[in-house]
């Protein structure tokens, strides 16, 4: 006989969002305004992918130290100042002593290379030569120590810790999206079960890297061409536009949160996750088990939903089948796939839009429809939960349930 | 109070029920048992690649015939992996028709190209034309590259040994650095504690042993130079110790509920009784002057394991034989034990096979159990010229029988991600 632990709510006390839409969370309050809005996509630069810029924003704002800039490439800085907005957002930047009993979960994937090293060895080797000789011949005068400690994926939780002081303890989970799912199912389960109070989660993507698509391209996972909303990829090919994104959240129990004051976006009701081979109908049928594992009762009627679909087949294709079940259950989905205006995050897309979703409620209003067909139905009815998926566009499968907390009404 | 199913704290306890492990001493824990009490090193010259004119040029390699030629470090940390988790299997006996029940925690290095598919990308006729990364590109959209891209995914090795095992759920790969195999065991527990899932699979496995790893550790200065005498090379808490040796292996542990272990009548061969970590801010590769992040990784485990220090019976140091970490490690144990760690004997499985990386917290929890089991303490090889400001009883160069039932076991990692696990008898 086992004792479970009483489960613990979880809040969302505090959020940091950086993409192509803007630098920080206010810079994605037009998103909520019920206008439409137009992504910021660079279909130039690396032709024949379009890419999801970075906004224009100011690292020094979260990263004051020149040192520590110096010592991080583009997805660290990212994941820096995303998290350090998250932070300042919660109330909690600069609490030492606070902060000392964070914990941290990061998604992450690889770190970046130093294209320049990259291209001079081959170049060398293309005038013949052994590939381990060359390399030898030109990596020791051309790497940085630096840019290894850039490439080392839980070296983003160490400038985080390095930064912000957070220093409760540190994981760093990997697996493209996987890495999103895992990465805030630990830090949901820890706080629910009373094993952690609060947690700082989320991930960093920077798409603006050659080396980055190079590793999707060669599973033909990108989109090529003009942008394109993610449902009408999946039926014209398939493919995910990366997007350089921050995203963090601060999870807390809301005892610890209410002891505090902390002012709180929403609730995480519910996170599952899965692991599917990806045969078909694989996908449909484990979203359909998760929406009944979640356990929290969902009221018929109209039910907004943020897609983390990639825009990669088939995957994006059977998620609409799930939509059309929970319609045939009674829940009308008012599906808004989030990729089509931000890009596509891997590790940092289901941290992005569990920080949508808490936007939203917060907002009483869902991201505009980048899609008119039947797709993207307009918003009826008010915001008081949100589902958001998170299909990776290999592997992983996940539901978040997000909820309005009512008695603390904003 | 605690019962035999239940800690102190009312939580289930953790039983180990299945260990496996791959190093450079061999393949299996007989082999490895056999000559790691031996005192014999697994660190040679290293044959993969030519070394001529590279600082460092020996490693701990695991060049066992099983595994075929080498061919990537990803095939190589996910062959080792399906090893050391089989044979951990096996003896746990807990997997019904061959479906493992509970999810897969996998401590494993961050996936990248290496040079010799870099270089067959760059290669390919549809590049032709173009430079530089946009040559790569181009290549790689002209054609399909099934193996490589099942390599670069970070997913990979966890979906392979998913699979393999038939785990149960979302696959984990978690990265603390070199605290990576201590935290996917401190994932089980904290599964099993939640009530989440009655068993865990929690795999480290690192192969790294490619040319730009070796440069880039390397350039950090970390790496011993000592190439002369490769089993000669790693020497934790000597004077003259100068850096760690890269090595590769997997550890492999099947942990379950005590409760649910003991209904299927299987053999308990130890307990997870704490885990600790600990996250540093000082310093991207070194620990806080103070300490207090390892002090605080090691505290943790002692408090969550519901012990007094002084329970401690043997530590399995984190020992890499670099000058940095073998004196903040001392200073640590002696914050936290006090005056106990005098009689507190001390090796570290590193004099030996190296520093395994992603896979050490993993294989060394292995090591600290089977040191449990068989009452035997294996030895701090190299251990010839002490340092004096680390007065600790190293076990010296031989191993020493000695009854011990609780074990603290460190991992501590670049980037200041700590772990420490407390691990007993049953």
């Amino acid at each position: 006989m086992s004792r479970r632990a009483e489960k613990r709510e979880v809040w969302i006390t505090g959020l940091g969002l950086a993409s192509s839409l803007g630098g920080d969370t206010a810079g994605h309050d037009h998103l909520f305004f019920g206008d439409p809005v137009d992504p910021a996509v660079d279909e130039t630069r690396y032709a024949p992918y379009p890419v999801h810029p970075l906004a224009d924003l100011e690292f020094a704002r979260q990263i004051p130290k020149k040192s520590d800039l110096r010592q991080m490439e583009g997805w660290q800085r990212i994941g820096v100042y995303a998290a350090g907005l998250a932070l300042s957002d919660a109330g909690i930047a600069g609490d030492r002593e606070l902060l000392d009993r964070t914990h941290l979960a990061v998604a992450a994937g690889s770190g970046e290379r130093d294209t320049k090293v990259d291209c001079e060895v081959l170049e060398r080797l293309d005038q013949q030569g052994d590939a381990a000789v060359l390399a030898k011949e030109v990596l020791p005068g051309a790497l940085r120590p630096t840019l290894f400690l850039a490439q080392l994926s839980n070296m983003l939780a160490g400038n985080i810790s390095i930064v912000h002081n957070v220093t409760g303890s540190s994981r760093t989970f990997m697996g493209e999206e996987m890495a999103g799912l895992a990465a805030l199912e630990d830090a949901f389960r820890r706080i629910r079960a009373g094993q952690a109070d609060i947690v700082l989660a989320g991930g960093a993507l920077n798409a603006e890297r050659e080396d980055l698509l190079l590793g999707y391209e060669i599973g033909h996972n990108l989109w090529r061409g003009a942008h394109r909303p993610v449902w009408a990829r999946a039926e014209e090919g398939g493919g995910f536009a990366p997007g350089s994104i921050g995203a963090f959240l601060v999870l807390e129990s809301r005892a610890h949160a209410e002891a505090r004051g902390a002012t709180p976006y929403a609730r995480v009701a519910a996170l599952e996750t899965e692991r599917t081979a990806r045969k078909p109908g694989d996908v449909a049928r484990a979203l359909c088990e998760l929406s009944a594992r979640l356990g929290v009762p969902i009221p018929t009627g109209p039910l907004p939903v943020l897609s983390g679909a990639s825009g990669v087949a088939p995957a994006t294709e059977e998620e609409l089948s799930f939509f059309e079940t929970l319609t045939a259950r009674g829940r009308d989905p008012i599906v808004r796939a989030y990729g089509s205006l931000i890009g596509h995050g891997v590790e940092a897309h289901l941290p992005a839009g569990l920080a949508l979703a808490a936007l939203a409620l917060r907002h009483g209003q869902l991201p505009p429809p980048s899609e008119t067909d039947d797709i993207e139905l307009p918003l009826t009815g008010p915001v008081d939960r949100v589902l958001v998926t998170g299909v990776g566009h290999w592997r992983g499968e996940g539901l978040a349930l997000l909820e309005r907390i009512s008695e603390r009404t904003i | 109070m605690s019962t035999a199913t239940h800690d102190s704290k009312g939580r289930p306890r953790i039983a180990v029920t299945g260990l496996g492990v791959v190093t450079s001493l061999g393949c299996g824990k007989a082999d490895n048992w056999t000559a790691l009490t031996a005192g014999r090193s697994g660190i040679k010259s290293i044959a993969r690649f030519p070394t001529d004119d590279l600082r460092t040029a020996i490693a701990g390699t695991v060049d066992d015939p099983k595994f075929g030629a080498f061919s990537s470090a990803a095939a190589l940390t996910a062959a080792m992996a399906i090893a050391a988790g089989a044979e951990a299997l096996a003896q746990a006996g807990v997997s019904n028709s061959g479906t493992f029940p509970g999810p897969l925690y996998l401590a494993t290095p961050p996936a990248e190209i290496e040079w010799p598919d870099r270089r067959a990308i760059y290669d390919a006729p549809a590049g032709s034309g173009e430079s530089g990364y946009r040559r790569l590109l181009a290549a790689a959209r002209g054609a399909d590259w099934p193996e490589l891209h099942a390599l670069c995914q970070f997913a990979s090795v966890a979906e392979r040994l998913a699979v393999t095992f038939r785990t149960r759920g979302l696959p984990v790969s978690v990265s603390t650095a070199c605290a990576s195999g201590a935290t996917a065991i401190q994932l089980g527990v904290e599964a099993i504690r939640r009530g989440d899932t009655d068993a865990a699979l929690c795999i480290g496995t690192d192969s790294s042993v490619q040319i730009e790893a070796l440069i880039r550790f390397s350039l950090l200065s970390a790496l011993s130079t000592r190439n002369d005498v490769p089993a000669a090379a790693s020497r934790p808490f000597s004077k003259d110790r100068d850096g760690f040796v890269m090595a590769e292996g997997a550890g492999a542990l099947v942990l379950e509920s005590y409760e649910a272990a003991r209904a299927r009548g299987a053999e308990i061969l130890g307990v997870v009784l704490g885990c600790g970590e600990k996250a540093d801010d000082y310093h991207r590769t070194r620990s806080k002057p103070d300490g207090t992040a390892i002090i605080g990784a090691i505290r943790g485990a002692v408090e969550d394991a519901g012990i007094a220090p002084e329970s401690i019976d043997y530590v399995n140091a984190h020992g890499t034989s670099t000058p940095e970490n073998d004196k903040m490690e001392y200073l640590a144990l002696s914050t936290v034990l006090g005056k106990h760690l005098e009689a507190t004997p001390v090796s570290s499985n590193k004099s030996m096979i190296g520093h395994t990386l992603s896979a050490s917290g993993a294989i060394e929890a292995v090591f600290s159990l089977l040191t449990i089991r068989n009452g035997l303490l294996p030895p701090t090889i190299n251990y010839a010229n002490p340092d004096p400001e680390i007065p600790l009883d190293v076990v010296a160069n031989v191993a020493r029988p000695a009854n011990v039932r609780t074990v603290l076991s460190n991992s501590f990692g670049f980037g200041g991600q700590n772990v420490s696990l407390v691990l007993a008898a049953p």
